[in-house]
């Protein structure tokens, strides 16, 4: 006699074979092409950005005799007022702007998920807190406060981190309370709790894989913001400055000029879009790779 | 063994009622207000009552997933509710729970046979070994291993219940409780998991604290059964006795709503339709709960709180003018020269 208990709705013709978490998240990004476009196009743009220096024969904050050249065979992307090549200013720029908003997006991502997770887990007088913190810095003119804390603390691509870093935080913070407030309240949690699980574990194990999607989306739309916000401090003079280049404040020197070579300030400009669009194409093909019900996983 | 397994007296768990710009507490809703049961090893006892009476609550507040504000829970002798965290965790591995929604109750990031295996984890249990030990809980409850590494959402509403089922055996727990366990099921598959349990019990020896609203759910495991009504245990006894020869207005209408297999006796049968909602559990009714809805009502019943009376060895009834075994509500209210509202018939 069968044993009519065991159901068997499961299509068994479906492969059973295990595959690693690591590899179905590979197989999903896979289908989402111009979110692989888009990291292909990061991954291109990032290594020329330190390679094509080195390959240059011009250093980046050399001077040479040709001064507010356009574009010619020796200098492809022209020279600046002083004659400094731009090609290799830009490259360079690219380089520090890239190294910026990574380490403003990973720092925001690490402290606004960690005060966010905390907060929404434990409520009352830490969520209280957390939240008030967040309230202030929200509160207060984001552009002021960069200003002031950028005279203060002078313009070095660090400084400038820190500073964007502080103020970025809040957003990501929110999400990820929000998020862990409606969580904790699920069953699964409690089913966490009844089994015997720590506070640590319920968070880190079980919640946070679970906000993890929208966390990711914000980390690459703060890596966006982060480089708009360090091109608009350096256009407006507070940036990083002389001689370090970055792609906002090439855009700003180039300002003066834009009508006798739009160049100058198209290139730099072209190379934040690109790097700012092709982040967020990116962000939504990792969102929807780490959610394991999302489609096509398997077929 | 010495004395029920488990014993919960006079057991009160409330909410705060908060409002206004500061969150001031400004009432109370008594979700469960003083139930008493024990539970000895191996039995089923059964809670029912409608939505928002408390039941949930009452499983929770038992494991203390939530805290109760008063009473007495004790297992084996031993007050659950003052313990440290530290044996509380202990103590989980003897107390386990099967959740309602089994959509909600796995972690959607989650491979079941790493939820399953995640109790023994936590206690102590060596990776593989645990996976190992999983993989047998979910043959035992009728999966198949080589599903261990799927997720959630790629099995069916009765499949995650199975999943979470193992979950709760992964202990050897000797409590289970059962949080309507199949009501978010579809009907042909509640039998199965019902009879899963059954069989599970059988088995391992498990002692059930089975929650559901519906009464023929409970009906074909139970040993004992507990009707709650607005965080009260109205009725109290024996399945037999309750089926058979209920004492409470409130469950000869919650059985009266039961539907019945037979199309003959089903087409003349009558239902009683209590009058109005639940009332709001903030400010609950004076006297005995259920008066406002009850169509068998005296003044007395406004004034003073029934308490609970033996009917009939060990048959305990929360109610001033029980109605005896042989006599129906219908017959009652008809005695009384009052009307309810009937359905059928």
């Amino acid at each position: 006699m069968t044993d009519t208990r065991h159901v068997s709705a499961i299509d068994d013709s479906i492969e059973t074979e295990a595959r690693s978490f690591g590899r179905q998240v590979w197989d999903r990004f896979r289908r989402h092409k111009l979110a692989v476009l888009a990291a292909v196009v990061l991954v291109v743009l990032t290594v020329s950005f330190w390679v094509a220096p080195a390959l240059s024969p011009y250093e980046f904050d050399e001077i040479t005799p040709d001064f507010r050249q356009p574009p010619t065979a020796a200098h492809p992307f022209g020279t600046d007022d002083i004659g400094r090549d731009l090609l290799v200013r830009t490259f360079m720029g690219g380089r520090f702007s890239i190294r910026i908003a990574l380490l403003v997006a990973l720092s925001t991502t690490l402290i606004g998920t960690l005060l966010g997770a905390v907060a929404g887990y434990f409520g009352g007088w830490i969520d209280a807190l957390v939240s008030q913190i967040i309230n202030m810095v929200l509160l207060v003119p984001a552009l002021a406060i960069l200003l002031v804390l950028a005279l203060k603390w002078g313009s070095s691509p660090w400084s400038i981190s820190i500073v964007l870093a502080a103020l970025l935080w809040t957003r990501i913070a929110r999400v990820v309370r929000g998020l862990f407030l409606q969580y904790k309240e699920q069953e699964f949690v409690m089913a966490a709790r009844s089994a015997g699980a720590r506070s640590g574990r319920i968070m880190f194990r079980h919640i946070l894989p679970n906000v993890m999607g929208p966390v990711v989306v914000e980390t690459t739309l703060l890596v966006g913001t982060a480089i708009i916000l360090e091109s608009t401090l350096s256009f407006l003079g507070l940036g990083v400055q002389f001689p370090t280049p970055t792609l906002g404040n090439l855009v700003a020197e180039a300002k003066g000029a834009i009508d006798s070579n739009p160049y100058r300030v198209l290139l730099p400009g072209s190379f934040v879009m690109l790097i700012t669009l092709s982040i967020n194409f990116l962000g939504d093909g990792l969102r929807d790779a780490l959610d394991p019900s999302s489609g096509g996983g398997r077929t | 063994m010495s004395g029920p397994l488990l014993v919960v007296a006079d057991l009160v768990t409330h909410f705060p009622i908060k409002a206004g710009l500061f969150r001031r507490v400004v009432g109370h809703v008594r979700a469960v207000d003083g139930v008493s049961f024990h539970l000895d090893s191996g039995e089923t006892v059964g809670v029912v009552g409608e939505s928002g009476c408390g039941k949930s609550t009452l499983g929770r507040s038992v494991l203390r997933l939530v805290e109760p504000d008063d009473g007495v829970v004790a297992f084996k002798g031993e007050d659950v509710l003052s313990v440290d965290k530290t044996r509380m965790r202990e103590l989980r591995r003897e107390m386990q729970m099967v959740f309602q929604d089994p959509f909600a109750s796995l972690n959607p990031r989650l491979p079941v046979r790493d939820t399953v295996a995640e109790p023994l984890i936590i206690h102590g249990t060596a990776k593989q070994e645990a996976r190992q030990k999983a993989d047998e809980l979910l043959e035992a409850v009728g999966m198949r291993p080589e599903h261990g590494n799927r997720y959630p959402h790629e099995f069916s509403g009765g499949q995650r219940q199975r999943v979470g089922i193992a979950r709760a055996l992964a202990l050897d727990p000797s409590v289970v409780i059962l949080d309507e366990p199949v009501s978010a099921l579809d009907v042909s598959i509640q039998s199965q998991v019902i009879n899963l349990l059954d069989d599970l019990q059988h088995r391992f020896g498990f002692a059930y604290l089975f929650i559901a609203h519906d009464l023929s759910v409970v009906r074909h495991v139970s040993d004992r059964m507990l009707v709650m009504y607005l965080g009260k245990v109205v009725e109290a006894a024996s399945r037999a006795d309750v089926y058979d020869s209920p004492a409470h207005p409130y469950t000869h209408a919650l059985l009266s709503a039961v539907p019945v297999a037979d199309p003959g006796v089903e087409r003349k049968r009558k239902r009683i339709v209590l009058e109005g909602d639940l009332p709001n559990p903030g400010s609950p009714p004076t006297g005995c709960r259920f008066r406002t809805r009850c169509p068998i009502a005296h003044e007395l019943c406004a004034i003073e709180t029934p308490p609970a009376v033996d009917v009939a060895n060990g048959h305990m009834v929360a109610c001033h003018f029980p109605i005896e075994r042989g006599e129906t509500l219908l017959d009652r209210v008809a005695q009384l020269g009052r009307s309810v509202g009937v359905i059928g018939g």
